[in-house]
């Protein structure tokens, strides 16, 4: 029975790392791809160990083109990604209060437009939105991809607004009767609670603007602005002969920050998702 | 003095009063909302009517010309089918594959949400370049697909370079991504009261069976949810297609969303593409729609039983 007990477990955990090793096999095979030479990429090999290790294609993917190196790319795509989630965290964290908490004129209203930009195809405006920034002047330039995350992003909202709902509203009620006015609630009680939210928020914005690819697409057209994405995506196109040891090395190099996010933060990012999505 | 007070004190009420520090708070969005959703919306409408070429044309209102000539126009037609292909192909696909890992996942052990954050990996990259140009390099014609297919004596297919063939490494990248799902899925497998399982053991059910009777009803709503969520990313996507495949060949990638983004910024047509991107927005609401509208039939909800 034991024994019997002990097969099960083994095989379950067994299978479950396999067919998880198959899942990530392709993000090995481009780490490993990173270290292979051009011509072994190239055979389509299987194999997860380089015969030969070339660190080279670090320092020649470094290098970038144009005489610009990744140094300014990365310094591009961590300005953005960094401006923009802390705006999306201000903005989302003032706008699901005002929502969840307050009852003002025009709230429900507005809770509707918040759930319709939810459900809205980026596409529809795509186009008109960068006709606006153009007439403003405002092509090429950072303004468009990071404006935008400063007036709350909708997804955001309602994620946080959930997460609000779970916050006892005699917290507020109690706070009010010793004085405290709505802007102290908030700043002192809603938003120490709301760190786990907060932090959510944080991961998932960080890796969704960091991979962003139609957003510098769009706006950004001088190589010195160009982000990691648009950089790798030019470095893969200029040479005619593609340097793939190299292209692999700076695309390893371009996730480490999101595995770094999640590495220490994927218990928020669970619960996070789970909740937010639940309720939909 | 006392009428400064007054005043003060009509200022304080004014600035704590619950409908300015709603509207305050609410501001960033009520702005957002208006110039980066609201405008573009009317504008995007009224582009539709127009022909329009930024920089070398102003907006000429031609009524619905830009519509008779979308449905004249034979990769509009292509580009729709195949889109429909890759949302009705992956979506369901992802969905079954996020439900059955999820399921997997239920045992209670330790480990388990190790695992889970293993399989989330995949979501976590999926969408970034440096995914996109691997799986171009795993799919190409020396690709690791197909040093696979030749170790175990099958003939290596020319993914890239095959109509009908190369929708499938983009719609088997879309179904890879399936980690959101899955955790959305595990979250709801949770909530499943186990006193459900444990009377249907009672009575004799088989695994099988308390899965079709049990769980697949209890998660119905977390399925449409998922369903809706997964079927609007489907439909929007592109980057992948634009840089994997680049529409190719012979039109037979050319997502929607990439051939809008073609017409307007390629071609410089943004009367054409604003049309089209309404044609899109009436499609994704019908299917949404009918999945809204079907939830009926198979969604169960608590109350109703």
């Amino acid at each position: 029975m034991k024994n019997k007990r002990f097969f099960n477990k083994t095989v379950y955990h067994g299978f479950v790392l396999l067919l998880g090793f198959m899942m990530i096999y392709p993000v090995l095979w481009m780490i490993a791809g990173s270290f292979k030479d051009n011509g072994e990429i190239l055979r389509g090999s299987l194999s997860l160990i380089p015969e030969t290790f070339k660190l080279e294609n670090y320092s020649t993917g470094w290098s970038g083109f144009g005489k610009i190196t990744f140094k300014t790319f990365f310094a591009n795509s961590i300005f953005i990604t960094v401006t923009a989630t802390f705006g999306t965290v201000v903005s989302s964290a003032l706008v699901a209060y005002s929502l969840s908490r307050i009852k003002f004129r025009g709230s429900k209203f507005w809770f509707s437009c918040m759930l319709a930009t939810m459900m809205l195809p980026g596409q529809v405006i795509m186009i008109p939105q960068y006709l606006i920034y153009h007439k403003l002047g405002l092509v090429p330039g950072y303004v468009p991809l990071i404006l935008p995350y400063f007036c709350g992003q909708a997804f955001f909202i309602y994620q946080m607004m959930q997460f609000m709902k779970g916050i006892p509203r005699e917290l507020d009620e109690a706070a009010t009767i010793d004085g405290c006015s709505k802007y102290t609630i908030f700043s002192k009680i809603i938003l120490p609670l709301l760190k786990s939210s907060i932090v959510t928020t944080v991961i998932i914005q960080f890796y969704w603007k960091w991979d962003d690819f139609l957003g510098p697409l769009l706006y950004l057209s001088k190589p010195q602005t160009y982000t990691v994405s648009i950089a790798i995506k030019q470095f893969a196109d200029a040479a005619s002969t593609t340097d793939f040891g190299a292209m692999f090395a700076m695309s390893t190099l371009s996730l480490i920050p999101v595995f770094l996010i999640f590495l220490f933060f994927n218990r928020y990012l669970v619960t996070g998702i789970g909740t937010s999505g639940l309720k939909g | 003095m006392k009428g400064a007070a007054i005043k003060n004190g009509r200022m304080r009420s004014l600035i704590y009063n619950d409908n300015t520090v709603g509207h305050i708070f609410a501001l960033p969005f009520i702005f957002g909302f208006i110039s980066f959703s609201l405008i573009p919306i009317v504008f995007s409408f009224y582009y539709s009517f127009t022909d329009y070429s930024l920089g070398t044309k102003t907006a000429e209102w031609i009524g619905f010309v830009n519509f008779v000539n979308i449905f004249k126009d034979e990769v509009f037609f292509k580009s729709l089918l195949k889109t429909l292909q890759y949302v009705v192909v992956s979506v369901p696909l992802k969905l079954s594959f996020s439900l059955m890992i999820a399921f997997l996942l239920t045992r209670k052990s330790k480990l388990v949400t190790l695992y889970r954050s293993l399989y989330y990996i995949p979501s976590l990259v999926g969408g970034s370049v440096a995914v996109a140009l691997v799986w171009k390099q795993l799919f190409a014609r020396r690709g690791l697909f197909n040093t696979v297919l030749d170790n175990i004596g099958l003939p290596t297919i020319n993914w890239f370079g095959d109509q009908n063939l190369a929708i499938y490494p983009l719609i088997l990248l879309s179904v890879w991504q399936f980690g959101s799902s899955m955790i959305i899925f595990a979250a709801g497998l949770k909530e499943i009261p186990t006193t459900y399982y444990e009377a249907a053991k009672i009575d004799g059910a088989k695994g099988y069976q308390s899965f079709f009777r049990i769980t697949l009803p209890c998660l119905s709503p977390i399925i449409q949810y998922n369903l809706v969520m997964q079927t609007i990313a489907a439909f929007m996507s592109f980057t992948q297609a634009l840089i994997i495949t680049g529409g190719g060949p012979n039109n037979s990638t050319m997502l929607y969303g990439l051939y809008v983004y073609n017409q307007a910024f390629k071609y410089n047509n943004m009367g054409y593409a604003s049309a089209m991107s309404w044609i899109m927005l009436i499609v994704m609401s019908l299917v949404t729609m009918v999945i809204f509208k079907s939830s009926k039939l198979w969604v169960f909800s608590e109350s109703g039983d």
